[in-house]
């Protein structure tokens, strides 16, 4: 307090000495304001946690939660789905001969697997690609990108960032695509066949409109230059080790080619799960008659090139209908249907504690 | 235990002896020809007067700021983790990105060091350009120079109300005496004026000052902090040595008053000034909340330690499980192209994990507890509940960081004058040579005691009290002016209760000395003397009173309260005090007329010797008289041994301690006073030992006090005088109430038993049906004996069987006090003491009051809260982890060593039980919260490591991870944790129970935090698991499953806040609506800002994606509710068995 004592603290006929100093004025006294926020006396909600305000509670969220519980697990069990494992681990399986693939193999193996759909998927089909066991989030993995080489900068796409090590530059040229995601991208191609009185009927698989419309549109681009020719753009640049052919030979489709192909941008968004699948095609209705797939035999060409024996992986086709909550999953629709149905009993619980006990202590306090 | 001064003396007296190094320091005037070069000592220059209180300059504010902050553990911990995230084999974050928080939170703090510097420089400027006139020996005159300019050696010329620049020695006074007067409100907080007196030789001048023919020399010690010394001694030119004492001392800081003009010379400047060297800092305590805390911190380390150590494990075994030659694609090599080994792998996962769950460590922890406990002082401050009107004082709090230990406080230690009762003293009754008289106009006047008070004070015009002045104040030539200044001035910083209280009698003001506390001695002479000789009845002294009021014209100011009501009483006996000098005091006597008795010497009190003495020189006898004045228990054996009067002065020795007895029995303050004819011989010969004392720099205490010890004996008993002190207004039923709420409380006290018994009777600290243990040890002579009794007593009642009394009371007087302070005795002690309902200490110095509480506070392992008002409490208030002053009219000492300054002692309740409940429960919520909220969205990322082969992918974007604690979830917790009420106002006030939970850490348990973390643990599961279970085998990718899961994680934390929260006020509210909103603002912003920015995290249109998805809103309305399901249920069974707790039904009774 020494210190700081000023000669302006003292001409006002303030003391620092803190007594306090009321003075001849009065006007001005160090009486703290009598206001709510002041005075901490704020209007306040006190929730008081009663039987009357609780139980009431409890009934509302269990039946506001159980309806929608079941209209989530109604609707995803209304989702067609079907799934086949064609990693070919079992002896039987006729991809059993190219489990030992490896990257670089050529010619590729192909294997044919038939399957039969019992119920005819009525809506738009959507077909995946499925992978367990793979750790496409694993740390080191997700960082191993350019994000401005695939958004089409020239500087990166010849120098690309120090990220994409090891797989950034390949005799002495740089990679494009780099990185180790863009290195290891599912490469196996999934024909589709219906069975028609022993004829192979291919079915058109759409391979546009897969990708979120941002990422084909913004995120991925293709170096400036002349759209129409991705081989001068991509002249002094080499393909990713594992890749069979370069970049700009992924499609014919100079739309769906290069860094916005739309297979390439769908695997470069890394999954968050070791199991997971990733759109493939899409199988579009034809008409209002017909359902997207009969019920009947199908037959499914691999061209397998992807390895994954090695690390207990598995790989999966699966076509899928799809709702407004996406594809066939009944655990939320299962939860809300429990929770409700806890808070349901919860409440009756409750109810009962109440009719109980509850009037045993209200009549014990009104003799006080 | 109630003058100032004597309280001052003690701590001198306390003060160790200076090492006889015998460096001092030796001052000359700076206009000695020539070349000051030559002249000036060497070694270290003495300091100049400028003042710089700044610790930062331009240039050194980054570097020093910077390297203070990382003195903070945390700090260097967060920097260390910041730092790591260069090192790109364990990066889990973009660098830059990482160094934010760390950036922000050192950042907020340099910033306030920063404001607080520059407020600090801003006032050290203002202050360095104070002007005053300096003696200038080109012009041979005084110009004015800025403060900053003056220095050692200068002569310094101050007028009336001036702030004195610097440590000056007073040379010369307009003062005909050579006196002047300070106000040193702005060192001590005491607002009556003290004496100052210029240096002997000097004043026997008699032509003016000229500093030019100034040759003498100072020798004084070096500069020290003691306000109440100083040791120097001037040679004159002819050899002669002078002793110079802090009389003739002006200190930095203080005002002239009354005064017209001084001169003296700079004898310490700048920050050797007693003022500047006795600014320490403020304390830093801390609280046991944070101590307990601090450990709960230490637990987060290990639990960070062992996730760290579980991850990077479980990463060694996941790459170890691919062979060399199976790698899988997923797993990339180092840069090099080499696969990493497992062990490698391993460890440099470990420090990734560290860097992703560095979370887990709350950075804002601190800065938010700093925040809340701000807030919270404001609060208090802001209380109209915690104000005073009479005072217009309200509550100071000048410790920051300890409001939550007041509501755990389990021992209340109180002074007891000033504290419990007013300190205002009024006269009532005393004894002269065995005859008992009472003096009962002012018990009359006590019953009237407010009315006058105000109206007094309004109706007295300024014109009256200076022509009063005038006519009294002969010693006094002041010029018109100044004297209208200084009137003034004093009228208003005398405004305060005490000087109303003293206007109710007089209109005029004579200053006292500082060694005022001779007028009492000077009174109660001139007092029993008149009564002896001529023979006053009782009724005599009642129509004397009764023309009193219309001729009291006098004004007396006196450093403590009873002093004044001694010489108010002597006045209303027609025995006026009417001048007093430094060494002369004018007393009116009826038949005698004004009598102008010599002070010779002032013999000054001090805690050994409990009494002080004065000797005077009687104007008619020519006698040397040495009155003493003190407890009755040391005036009595000072008595003369073998009595010359034989039976008579027996008689008269026996009633007279019958009377003090009683006296002690009605509450009153008691002193005795006793009186020493010296012959000639006899004084010269002590004067010449007491003089040799007084010149003697370095143990001057000591030889004085052993000269005084020497002139202090054979005394002949005058008689008694009892001073009745007011119980403070509410004091009982405060204390009933406290007592509810499970507080101890122990009164120590400096006054004697039986006062002390009889007060705390009055303030319901002692019941009529308690028992009473008193333990006095009989003898002091043989330390054997009493101990034994002691033992005796200890044992006695230390037995099991004694629990049947339920009420007990200790008294305990100072002697046995320090014999059961004793180590042996000690724990014994304490465990009678816990037994007891109150204990009262009687009789006990400062250091026997610290000591008490430093026991109880170490042995005990309790929470203290020492109250108190006077210096003599300032060691109690400073050892207990609470400290209280109460800014009453002994001075600021109590004020300035204590946390927490009230008023009065019955605002204690509302401080303890409302707010000090309320900051504790808030801060217990506050942090237990905090660390739920960490664990809780450290272990997402945990959980997430399992299905990431422990790589330490964070799925959570890390712009959310960095900022979460920082910006999205911070608000609420802050506004609950400065505004929530578990209990309103007025219930825990009424029902003073509810105090309990804070004693007992109910809020705030160590096993509340492995609940609070078991709750986290099981609320990260559902918060991680159903977007797990939902998206499961799906196309989301990383971020798609990251965003819905912070976004859950966010509602979680909210509505788990909403349910701890007690009150919802509109602040409430919108904090939590701000929070979430932001939460969302900043998430879409962010997500549509940059495609291809922030690597290697890029979360491109993630948030606008999943807006549109409705299974989005359906995980995050679940989510919440199945993570709070168990925390709310249980809170509820809580609830209804609250129903039929006991305190629930006071609770609900007191809100009908």
């Amino acid at each position: 307090m020494a210190v700081n004592y000023s000669a302006k603290e003292d001409a006002d006929g303030h003391p620092s000495g803190g007594l306090g100093a009321a003075g001849g004025g009065a006007a001005k006294t160090r009486k703290p304001d009598n206001t709510a926020f002041k005075q901490q006396r704020l209007p306040a909600w006190q929730p008081i946690l009663t039987a009357g305000t609780v139980l009431p509670a409890f009934f509302v969220i269990g039946l506001v939660f159980i309806p929608i519980g079941i209209g989530i697990f109604v609707t995803s069990n209304n989702i067609r789905e079907y799934e086949i494992d064609y990693t070919g681990i079992e002896p039987t399986s006729p991809c059993n001969k190219c489990l030992n693939v490896s990257w670089n193999s050529t010619p590729s193996c192909t294997c044919t697997i038939n399957f039969t759909l019992d119920h005819p998927f009525e809506s738009n089909v959507f077909m995946y690609y499925g992978l367990s066991n793979f750790y496409q989030n694993h740390r080191r993995y997700v960082k191993s990108r350019d994000d401005s080489q695939l958004n089409g900068d020239n500087g990166s796409l010849l120098n690309p960032s120090k990220e994409c090590e090891p797989y950034r530059t390949s005799e002495n040229k740089p990679i494009a695509p780099c990185g180790a995601i863009a290195n290891s991208m599912f490469n196996d191609t999934l024909v589709l066949y219906r069975i028609d009185n022993e004829t192979r009927i291919p079915i058109h698989l759409n391979k546009k409109g897969i990708a979120w419309w941002t990422d084909k549109n913004v995120k991925f681009r293709n170096p400036s230059g002349d759209a129409n020719n991705l081989t001068a753009l991509f002249q002094k640049t080499t393909k990713p080790v594992n890749w069979p052919k370069p970049v700009y030979m992924l499609d014919s489709d100079p739309d769906n080619n290069g860094f916005i192909n739309e297979d390439f941008i769908v695997w470069m968004r890394t999954a968050a799960l070791p199991t997971f699948r990733k759109l493939y095609r899409l199988i579009e209705r034809k008409n209002n008659l017909q359902p997207t797939l009969e019920a009947g035999q199908y037959s499914l060409d691999i061209t397998y090139n992807y390895p994954v024996h090695s690390f207990d992986g598995r790989k999966r086709m699966i076509l899928s209908t799809i709702s407004w909550m996406g594809g066939k999953n009944p655990f939320l629709g299962i939860a809300y249907i429990t929770v409700g149905s806890i808070c349901f009993f919860l409440g009756v619980v409750l109810l009962i504690i109440h009719h109980k006990y509850g009037n045993r202590n209200t009549s014990a306090d009104i003799p006080n | 235990s109630s003058s100032l001064l004597r309280k001052a003396r003690f701590y001198t007296s306390c003060l160790p002896l200076k090492k006889k190094d015998s460096k001092t320091r030796t001052v000359r005037s700076n206009l000695l020809l020539p070349g000051p070069e030559t002249e000036k000592p060497k070694g270290s220059p003495l300091a100049s007067n400028r003042l710089k209180t700044t610790k930062y300059t331009a240039l050194s504010f980054l570097p020093k700021n910077l390297f203070e902050q990382f003195h903070r553990l945390a700090n260097v911990y967060f920097v260390f983790i910041a730092l790591l995230n260069f090192v790109p084999a364990v990066n889990a974050f973009q660098p830059e990105l990482a160094l934010a928080p760390v950036l922000f939170i050192l950042a907020v703090t340099a910033i306030k060091d920063l404001w607080e510097d520059y407020s600090r420089y801003r006032s050290d400027k203002e202050i360095n350009h104070m002007e005053c006139l300096v003696y200038c020996r080109n012009e041979k005159k005084y110009i004015s120079r800025y403060w900053k300019e003056v220095e050692v050696g200068d002569f310094v010329q101050l007028r009336c109300n001036e702030i004195i620049p610097a440590d000056i020695l007073l040379l010369s006074s307009s003062d005909p005496d050579g006196l002047c007067h300070i106000e040193t409100a702005n060192l001590d907080g005491e607002t009556n004026l003290k004496q100052r007196q210029v240096v002997r030789r000097f004043l026997e001048l008699d032509s003016e000052f000229d500093p030019l023919k100034f040759s003498s020399v100072i020798e004084c010690e070096k500069p020290n902090n003691d306000l109440t010394r100083f040791r120097a001694y001037i040679i004159h030119t002819n050899g002669n040595r002078d002793g110079l004492y802090k009389e003739n001392l002006l200190l930095r800081g203080c005002t002239i008053r009354n005064t017209e003009e001084v001169t003296g010379i700079v004898i310490y400047a700048g920050h050797e000034t007693k003022a500047l060297l006795n600014n320490s800092g403020p304390r830093y305590k801390r609280s046991k909340l944070e101590r307990q805390m601090n450990i709960d911190v230490l637990w987060c380390v290990l639990i960070l330690i062992v996730m760290c150590l579980f991850s990077a494990i479980g990463h060694g075994l996941w790459v170890w499980q691919f062979s060399e030659k199976k790698k899988p694609v997923f797993d990339v090599p180092g840069p090099d192209g080499n696969y990493l080994s497992p062990v490698l792998a391993s460890v440099y996962l470990f420090l990734t994990m560290i860097i992703v769950f560095q979370v887990l460590i709350p950075i804002s922890l601190y800065v938010s507890i700093e925040i809340v406990k701000i807030c919270q002082v404001y609060f208090i401050h802001q209380d109209k509940d915690l104000y005073d009107e009479e005072t217009d004082s309200q509550l100071q709090c000048r410790a920051l960081n300890i409001t939550e230990d007041l509501g755990q406080i389990q021992y209340i230690f109180s002074d007891k004058t000033g504290t419990l009762t007013e300190n205002k003293m009024v006269f009532r009754r005393c004894t002269v040579s065995g005859i008992e008289y009472s003096h009962d106009a002012n018990a009359k006047r006590l019953a009237m005691y407010q009315e006058p008070d105000s109206e007094e004070e309004e109706t007295a015009p300024k014109g009256v009290t200076l022509s009063q002045r005038d006519s009294i104040c002969s010693h006094q030539s002041v010029k018109a002016v100044h004297r209208s200044q200084s009137t003034k001035s004093h009228r208003r910083t005398g405004s305060r209760a005490e000087a109303k209280r003293a206007s109710i009698l007089s209109k005029h003001t004579a200053f006292s000395s500082p060694m005022s506390t001779l007028l009492k001695l000077e009174e109660k002479l001139t007092y029993s003397v008149q009564m002896n000789n001529n023979g006053y009845s009782a009724q005599q002294e009642k129509r004397a009173i009764e023309s009193g009021p219309e001729e009291g014209e006098l004004r007396y100011e006196a450093e403590s309260p009873d002093e004044a009501a001694l010489v108010y009483a002597a006045r209303a006996y027609n025995c006026t005090l009417v001048g007093r000098l430094s060494d002369q005091v004018s007393i009116e006597l009826p038949h005698l007329g004004t009598l102008t008795f010599e002070v010779l010497h002032t013999l000054g009190f001090d805690s050994i010797r409990k009494r002080m003495s004065v000797v005077v020189r009687h104007p008619i006898t020519d006698e040397i008289n040495v009155y003493t004045k003190g407890a009755d228990s040391v005036i009595m054996d000072l008595l003369l041994p073998y009595d010359p009067r034989g039976k008579h002065q027996k008689k008269i020795e026996s009633k007279t301690q019958n009377y003090l007895n009683l006296y002690a029995v009605d509450g009153l303050r008691t002193l005795c006073i006793a009186k020493r004819v010296l012959s000639k011989d006899e004084y010269a010969c002590w004067l010449k030992s007491h003089l040799e004392a007084e010149s003697c720099i370095e143990n001057r205490e000591e030889l004085l006090f052993q000269s005084a010890l020497h002139i202090e004996k054979n005394l002949h008993l005058l008689g008694a005088t009892g001073v009745e002190d007011r119980l403070q207004e509410g004091v009982p039923e405060t204390i009933a109430n406290l007592r509810k709420a499970g507080l101890q409380i122990w009164v120590l006290t400096g006054d004697k038993q039986e006062t002390a018994i009889n007060i705390a009777y009055a303030c319901k600290l002692l019941d009529h049906d308690e028992e009473i243990i008193t333990l006095n040890a009989e003898s002091p002579v043989s330390r054997s004996l009493p101990d034994g009794s002691v033992q005796i007593g200890f044992a006695s009642f230390c037995t099991p069987s004694s629990s049947a009394h339920s009420k007990l009371g200790l008294v305990i007087d100072g002697r046995t006090l320090a014999y059961a302070l004793d180590k042996t005795l000690e724990n014994r002690f304490l465990l009678l003491a816990k037994r007891c309902r109150s204990v009262l200490c009687c009789r006990s110095t400062p250091l026997q009051k610290s000591m008490v509480v430093k026991l109880v506070r170490d042995k005990l392992k309790a929470m203290t809260l020492a109250i108190g008002d006077g210096a003599n409490d300032v060691s109690m208030i400073q050892v207990a982890d609470v400290g209280v002053g109460i800014s009453g009219p002994e001075g600021m000492q109590a004020v300035m060593a204590s946390d927490f300054a009230v008023p009065r002692f019955r605002h204690l309740e509302k401080l303890l039980l409302v707010h000090g409940h309320w900051c504790y429960s808030r801060l217990a919520n506050m942090v237990l919260y905090f660390f739920y909220k960490n664990a809780m969205f450290v272990a997402l990322l945990f959980w997430y490591q399992f299905y990431c082969g422990f790589s330490g992918t964070s799925m959570i974007d890390q712009w959310y991870l960095i900022f979460f604690n920082l910006l999205f979830s911070s608000l609420p917790q802050l506004i609950t944790g400065v505004l929530d009420k578990d209990v309103p106002a007025e219930v825990l006030i009424s029902v003073p129970q509810l105090y309990k939970s804070g004693q007992n850490m109910e809020d705030y348990q160590p096993h509340m935090f492995w609940m609070n973390m078991i709750d986290a643990l099981y609320q990260s599961l559902v918060c991680f698991f159903i977007p797990y279970f939902t998206f499961y085998d799906s196309d989301m990718d990383i971020f798609s499953l990251g965003t819905p899961i912070t976004t859950i994680a966010l509602f979680t934390i909210i509505l788990h806040l909403a349910v701890e929260t007690k009150t919802w006020t509109f602040f409430h509210w919108s904090s939590c609506i701000f929070s979430i909103l932001l939460f969302f603002f900043v998430a879409l912003v962010y997500n549509a800002s940059c495609p291809i920015c922030y690597p290697p995290s890029n979360p491109y249109w993630t948030m606008e994606k999943l807006m549109g998805d409705p299974m989005f809103y359906l995980t995050c309305i679940i989510s919440p509710f199945i993570a709070l399901l168990p925390r709310y249920s249980i809170s509820l069974s809580m609830c209804t068995l609250v129903i039929a707790h006991p305190l629930y039904i006071l609770f609900v009774l007191e809100l009908r």
